[in-house]
């Protein structure tokens, strides 16, 4: 993928959490939350971002859609032709980026308020973007729920929230992130609260609607299984750091780098003849507060050395087809 | 159909065919009901599922009776004062009957609660007195809730001076004594009823209500659907009026009732004192007797009871309803 053609184009995209700050009082230390993350996403494509509890992946979502201002770096979007620097957005340019960025957000019962019914909360989009008058928004939300399932629309409409189940609700989600026809939707693990029954429906209406939509993913999640699902490209973070990327079944298949061969190792095998070795490593994930300057993963790292330790976290390089991955020794 | 012509803003939105696009029943089932008559019907189900929930209470009942007793009174006072009653000797005010003499005079067949020291129905003012009652009531508590819940909304989403500023204006108030100030006031102004209603709302609404409301409008605005709101492109306005205020409402209402409590309670103490500048009140009943040299006299009992009394009995019922509705709003308090 050349850059041109990329729909988001991120660069060196930093967030760093102060902590300690006081009134009038400097803090003394930073969480390093996303530290330097470099990728490209192809109109059309879906990328996952896979990873343990606290490497970033929300973080990463919440700047993309800024609801987190960006401390460093760039995320390029491009949208008909019209390039937005969403680090630096102007004020015309905010209108086509809410009109064209959307997010999907993990908890469906936290994301609906429960005082608006599903009408006003799908249609919200279109009232405050002004788009189409009163009868438009009706039967476009009504399209809407037709399209996520909940149908016949007008038993839906004029209903609360907490008259619909965890998938129900999941489903008015999507249909608020859809209803002004997104190019670029983040998923931020919107199955992880559902029942496991429900999951699999979900994300194939995800899917189907991603592609008879023309929207382009950026699915977070940390189960291996659904990133496998639901992407065509991985990408796998450590503590702010994406660690390996590539093509999904290539990363899985043959992983290279030990963070992502301790994930797969973690994960059940479906298929009985597939053998794999088991990968150790130590400890758990902590918080990247202030992190000394080495490879992210050296703690845990079943394969650290010294040079490991003496140089900066080691930088994302291409093994060969588009097969990304940080670290020194491999 | 020329409906069908219409621009469509969806333009790139059409899903073909398979089943995903509105069919003709249901399009015209959307446009048998224009929205405000849902809106309409939804708010009408919302408040007859909360009424249920007060009913299920007591004491809301209790303090509800009560509030509809008074506001009787209050309502047929002028219908008495137009027919029945002969304004000459019944007026709350410039009333007097000669034939009743010696005043105060104890409970008769034309005086139920006898007469006060100046020869004045007690019956027809504790009437009269409970409309300014209400009205003063009503009018700080609106006044208490429409700072409270503004202020309140405004500190918690922008944070920053605006809440900093405001919370030590609250600090500050709330350490004031809030009826030793109004008797200050009262002394270096004459304080009437609007101004009263006013001092009060202003007092109660800059302090604690505006503390109260802040702490939980804070809660909400840390929910998902808040984000979810910037992310569809809301502004800070649209997201203040229309995730955070109607999600404060219930909680405003309810200190609604508590400030009718306290204006009532501040209104007989500052009449008492004879600091406020209104013609009849039950707190100017209590003064008037008390200047007469009747307060600790049990023999003259109709003088104290009857405005004692009402203002204990409003206070408690409007305290009560507060108690009922926190249960409305509260899910977690209710037993169940
Ligand atoms: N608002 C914040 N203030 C301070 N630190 C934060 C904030 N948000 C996130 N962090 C920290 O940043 C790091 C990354 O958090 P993030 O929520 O992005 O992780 P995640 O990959 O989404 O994890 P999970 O799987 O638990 O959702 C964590 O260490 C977290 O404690
Ligand atoms: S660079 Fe070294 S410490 Fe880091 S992952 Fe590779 S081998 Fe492990
Ligand atoms: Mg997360």
């Amino acid at each position: 993928m050349t850059s041109s053609e990329a729909l988001v184009r991120v660069e060196g995209l930093r967030k760093l959490f102060p902590l300690n700050a006081g009134f009038l009082r400097a803090p003394t230390s930073f969480i390093h939350a996303v530290d330097g993350l470099d990728f490209a996403i192809a109109p059309g494509e879906s990328l996952g971002l896979v990873g343990e509890s606290g490497s970033g992946k929300t973080t990463t979502g919440k700047l993309l859609v800024r609801l987190l201002d960006i401390t460093a770096g760039h995320v390029f979007m491009q949208f008909d032709g019209q390039v937005l620097d969403v680090a630096r957005l102007q004020r015309s340019d905010s209108k086509t980026f809410r009109r064209k960025v959307q997010m999907i957000f993990q908890d469906p019962y936290e994301s609906l308020n429960p005082r608006r019914t599903i009408f006003d909360t799908i249609a919200e989009p279109l009232q405050v973007q002004n788009i189409g008058n009163v009868l438009d928004q009706q039967e476009r939300v009504a399209e809407l729920l037709n399209l996520v399932g909940l149908s016949p629309p007008s038993t839906y409409l004029f209903r609360f929230p907490h008259e619909l189940s965890g998938g129900q609700r999941q489903r008015v989600a999507i249909a608020r992130a859809l209803v002004i026809n997104p190019a670029f939707v983040i998923a931020d693990e919107p199955t992880s609260m559902l029942d496991v029954s429900i999951r699999t429906s979900i994300m194939q209406l995800m899917q189907n609607l991603g592609t008879q939509l023309g929207v382009t993913y950026l699915y977070i999640t940390h189960d291996l299984a659904v990133a496998r699902y639901m992407s065509t490209r991985l990408a796998v973070m450590y503590l702010g750091k994406i660690v390996e990327m590539g093509a999904t079944e290539e990363v899985l298949q043959r992983p290279q780098h030990p963070y992502t061969k301790a994930l797969l190792s973690a994960v059940p095998v479906p298929d009985p003849r597939w053998t794999r070795t088991p990968v150790e490593i130590k400890g758990g994930i902590s918080k990247p507060i202030d992190p000394v300057p080495r490879c992210r993963f050296y703690d845990r790292c079943p394969l650290a050395a010294k040079v490991c330790e003496d140089n900066d976290h080691p930088p994302l390089e291409d093994k060969g087809s588009e097969h990304y991955v940080a670290c020194y020794r491999v | 159909m020329a409906t069908e012509e219409r621009h469509n803003p969806f333009a790139t939105a059409q899903p073909a065919g398979d089943g995903t696009t509105l069919d003709q029943q249901e399009r015209e089932r959307l446009r048998a009901q224009p929205l405000w008559r849902v809106r309409l019907k939804l708010l009408a189900g919302t408040l007859w599922n909360n009424w249920k929930l007060f009913t299920e209470n007591k004491i809301g009942l209790i303090g509800l009776a009560i509030i509809l007793f008074y506001a009787g009174l209050a309502l047929a006072h002028p219908l008495l004062m137009g027919r029945v009653w002969d304004p000459l000797i019944y007026d709350p005010v410039i009333g007097f009957d000669p034939l009743a003499a010696p005043h105060p005079a104890p409970p008769s067949a034309q005086h139920w609660l006898g007469t006060d020291p100046l020869g004045r129905d007690v019956l027809s003012q504790l009437m009269f007195s409970t409309a300014s009652e209400f009205i003063l009531g009503m009018v700080a508590a609106l006044i208490t809730v429409t700072i409270g819940t503004s202020i309140g909304a405004l500190a918690a989403y922008f944070g920053g001076w605006i809440d900093t500023f405001f919370m030590r204006l609250a600090d500050l108030v709330i350490t004031l004594p809030a009826i030793v100030l109004l008797i200050v006031l009262g002394g270096l102004f004459t304080l009437d009823l609007p101004l009263l209603a006013l001092v009060i709302g202003i007092l109660s609404g800059f302090g604690a209500t505006t503390v109260i409301i802040k702490s939980q409008a804070l809660t909400i605005k840390v929910r998902t659907y808040v984000e979810a709101a910037w992310v569809a492109g809301g502004s800070h306005w649209h997201i203040i009026l229309r995730h955070i205020i109607p999600n404060l409402l219930p909680l405003t209402f309810l200190y609604m009732m508590f400030t009718v409590t306290d204006a009532i309670f501040a209104e007989a103490i500052l009449s008492y004192f004879g600091l406020l500048n209104i013609r009849m009140s039950w707190g100017l009943m209590i003064h008037t007797t008390q200047s007469a040299g009747y307060l600790l006299n049990f023999q003259t009992w109709w003088l104290i009871v009857p405005p004692g009394l009402s203002i204990t009995l409003l206070c408690a019922a409007f305290y009560l309803v507060g108690r009922a509705l926190d249960e409305v709003v509260n899910p977690r308090l209710r037993k169940r």
